[in-house]
């Protein structure tokens, strides 16, 4: 019997290397497969969206899950075809998801998080037949691009809407990774709420993560232990809204409408709206004329902006946003112009200057009025 | 009344029969929960298999994922025979990853077959050294392994988040909280289209099973798990018995760790494990501590991973429902495998009438 069974299992193994060693030969080659298709009119596109959160976390992912939608009921459903994927993670994982589709026949994938960047690089250049975008970041090759938003300019009317609303002076705000966007976005924010209300300052937690409700909860209660009466934030989920609900505080969302998190605190969010540049990026492909590029929109352009006002906001203050959004519309007001201060008070930007893209794009460092580090990642 | 009475131990044939009705019954249980989320069941299993072995690409995938289950459950096994219980994988996976980790960091400019094998003997020590901690806490203070190998798991966590989010943060990625890429000499080469660790893992099975089955430290560990006393009586040094045993686990653990960092991240991380450090003790489990059994029950594992990834995407079934479509299978195998040692039998209730109920 014994004997029997370690027969058995020697053949169990054998059977086994040989099948990695198919595997292995069949595997060397397949860098080189489907590389035949060059620029042309595609009949049928099929498109990879990759979320790192639910298609449903009611924040980030769902914004750009609405996207697809939209973009699918722009195009036709027999002219598109979308694969999607949820909770993929900001690591290796993201390559083997890319590499699913790409054997699925995807014609172009989005990868919608800041960590997923080298990733879609990598990817992207052994592919050279398929389409990259990515968000947030700011790769750019010959089949691989970046999209974002000016998501600045919402921020910036949230942040008005927030400094008119707060009535202790104390807004804190709960932010996921001092990267430049959410540095901008900060920054942003505080120049808004101080346009306002120059006494008032915005405290700054940092949870380490885009996305776990449970830590952005916790970040979001202990600003509240301090002693703010508003919170903001920049994380993928509802989370840090719940908290200020629970605790009959004001919140400012993110990513889309949160008012039903804190029916009776809920100032504003900026949003995205994300179907515009998901349907022009697959017409293109049909119509072959897809090139590489760095979107940046903003509101202008349709590509952020805010969305309804709460209950709580005052008339006076729906008429100072408003009035804001039309001159950033019309071009007629920049966020970062001049003149603007650092936490230390050293002029960073000199009055009639404005911040160039790329210098938002690489901004590590804060504005007065915000209370935190940019530099460490406390709890 | 029904009771649950323990049995004689199963048959080889009684346990594959068992197993295999374990498994339909996952199957159907999985296929009504497909079918009431509105999806084809059959079609879905079907390109389950076909998204794991369907191309030689989605292959050499599964080969990716089966690679670190197979050395984790070697090294798992090794501790379990001796019934102690390393939950510490997880831990001794990161551990290895920092220490390997540290040479492909700093060591960057040895030729690349050096850098490699410091990188692997840095790792598997990484792993050996975590693991020694609770098998010293053990022998010296007899405290409960499942408890200290598990913390020790968040203690190595944690580390790594710190290390990720400070002193080895890549000074190019801004703010962004992240240890740097590996150089392209830091990185395992492949071998017919997947890295170098399948070779490193089925010699690994050849070796721990002739370790286990063939030599003298082998049969001890055995004899020590079967009875302490026994193993006293035997005149086997126990404290020795258990540290080189658990080194040895952990040694494998944290080579797993390096390998992954190496062949499969390209980068040292807090999310190396990822979970599956605690997988690899059911796939440990279920193969019965067997060296080439592991090898059978890791690849049906990664085969059932990688099937359930390309469902997601293949027929738009939400992560959710594909974790739960996991969860059954696994419930009903690991359920199936209690009716190897128990049985229910009914009981004419003598006692129940008597005691007047």
């Amino acid at each position: 019997m014994k004997k029997g069974l370690k027969k058995t299992s020697l053949a169990v193994l054998a059977t086994f290397t040989l099948g990695l060693l198919l595997a292995g030969c069949g595997g060397a080659d397949n860098a080189e497969q489907g590389a035949a298709d060059g620029e042309q009119t595609n009949d049928k596109v099929k498109a990879g969206f990759i979320y790192i959160g639910s298609a449903k976390d009611g924040g980030y992912s769902q914004v750009h899950d609405d996207g697809r939608l939209e973009m699918i009921a722009n195009i036709g459903e027999d002219k598109v075809e979308t694969l999607v994927r949820e909770d993929v993670p900001e690591n290796q994982t993201v390559e083997n998801v890319m590499n699913e589709m790409i054997d699925q026949g995807a014609n172009i994938i989005f990868a919608n998080s800041y960590g997923f960047q080298d990733y879609v690089k990598k990817v992207a250049e052994a592919h050279p037949d398929v389409k990259f975008m990515h968000f947030s970041g700011s790769i750019l090759g010959d089949n691989y691009g970046n999209y974002f938003g000016r998501m600045y300019q919402p921020r910036y009317l949230s942040g008005i809407a927030a400094g008119m609303t707060t009535e202790n002076d104390k807004i804190g705000f709960v932010a996921a990774m001092p990267t430049p966007e959410v540095i901008r976005g900060i920054n942003a924010f505080t120049l808004g709420v101080r346009s306002v209300n120059p006494e008032a300052t915005v405290q700054v937690v940092w949870t380490n993560t885009w996305y776990d409700p449970a830590v952005e909860k916790q970040a979001a209660e202990s600003l509240l232990d301090a002693g703010v009466d508003t919170v903001a934030q920049h994380q993928n989920t509802t989370a840090a809204v719940q908290a200020a609900s629970e605790r009959g505080a004001y919140s400012v969302g993110y990513n889309l409408d949160m008012r039903e998190a804190n029916p009776e605190g809920f100032i504003v969010s900026p949003v995205w709206h994300l179907g515009a540049i998901y349907t022009e990026q697959v017409q293109s492909v049909l119509d072959g004329t897809w090139e590489a590029t760095s979107y940046w929109g903003g509101i202008a352009e349709g590509a952020v902006d805010i969305s309804e006002f709460g209950d709580c906001v005052s008339e006076e203050t729906k008429a100072a946003v408003t009035e804001a959004r039309e001159k950033i519309v019309s071009g007629e007001f920049d966020v970062f112009a001049g003149e603007i201060k650092d936490q230390n008070g050293n002029v960073m930007v000199a009055e009639g200057e404005t911040l160039s893209d790329e210098e938002l794009l690489q901004m590590t460092w804060f504005v007065e009025g915000v209370v935190g580090d940019t530099t460490m990642t406390q709890q | 009344m029904l009771k649950i009475v323990k049995k004689t131990e199963a048959t080889i044939k009684q346990k594959i029969a068992i197993n295999i009705v374990g498994i339909f019954a996952a199957l159907t249980a999985a296929a009504l929960f497909l079918a009431l989320s509105g999806f084809n069941p059959l079609q879905v299993y079907i390109s389950m298999v076909e998204g794991a072995l369907g191309s030689s690409y989605r292959i050499s995938q599964t080969v990716i994922q089966a690679v670190p289950l197979i050395i984790l459950s070697l090294g798992i096994a090794i501790a379990f025979r001796m019934k102690f219980w390393n939950i510490g994988a997880e831990g001794q996976i990161l551990m290895g990853g920092f220490l390997g980790s540290y040479f492909a960091y700093n060591f960057s400019q040895l030729p690349k077959p050096a850098l490699l094998l410091l990188m692997l003997a840095a790792g598997a020590v990484g792993g050996a050294v975590w693991a020694l901690i609770p098998a010293w806490l053990k022998v010296k203070f007899h405290a409960n392994e499942s408890i200290t190998t598990l913390m020790l798991n968040y203690v190595a966590l944690k580390w790594i988040e710190y290390l990720s989010a400070g002193p080895w943060k890549d000074p190019a990625a801004f703010g962004y909280p992240r240890m740097p890429r590996f150089t392209e000499n830091a990185i395992l080469p492949n071998v017919f289209g997947v890295h170098i660790g399948w070779i490193i893992a089925l010699v690994l099975v050849v070796v721990v099973y002739l370790f286990l089955n063939n030599t003298k430290k082998g049969f001890e560990i055995a004899i020590l798990g079967e009875s302490e006393n026994t193993a006293r009586y035997a005149g086997i040094s126990i404290g020795k018995t258990v540290l080189l045993a658990v080194c040895l686990s952990g040694a494998l653990c944290g080579l797993t760790g390096i390998i992954q960092a190496s062949a499969v991240n390209n980068e040292m991380s807090s999310a190396l494990a990822n979970g599956i450090g605690y997988t690899a003790i059911i796939t440990t489990w279920l193969s019965g501590l067997s060296a080439p059994v592991i090898v059978l029950v890791c690849g049906l594992f990664a085969i059932l991973t990688q099937g359930a990834s390309y469902i997601q995407t293949a027929f738009g079934i939400p992560s959710a429902a594909a974790s739960v479509l996991q969860a059954l299978i696994l419930f009903f195998v690991l359920g199936s495998d209690f009716f190897t040692k128990y049985k229910f039998v009914w009981q004419k209730s003598e006692h129940q009438t008597k005691e007047g109920k």
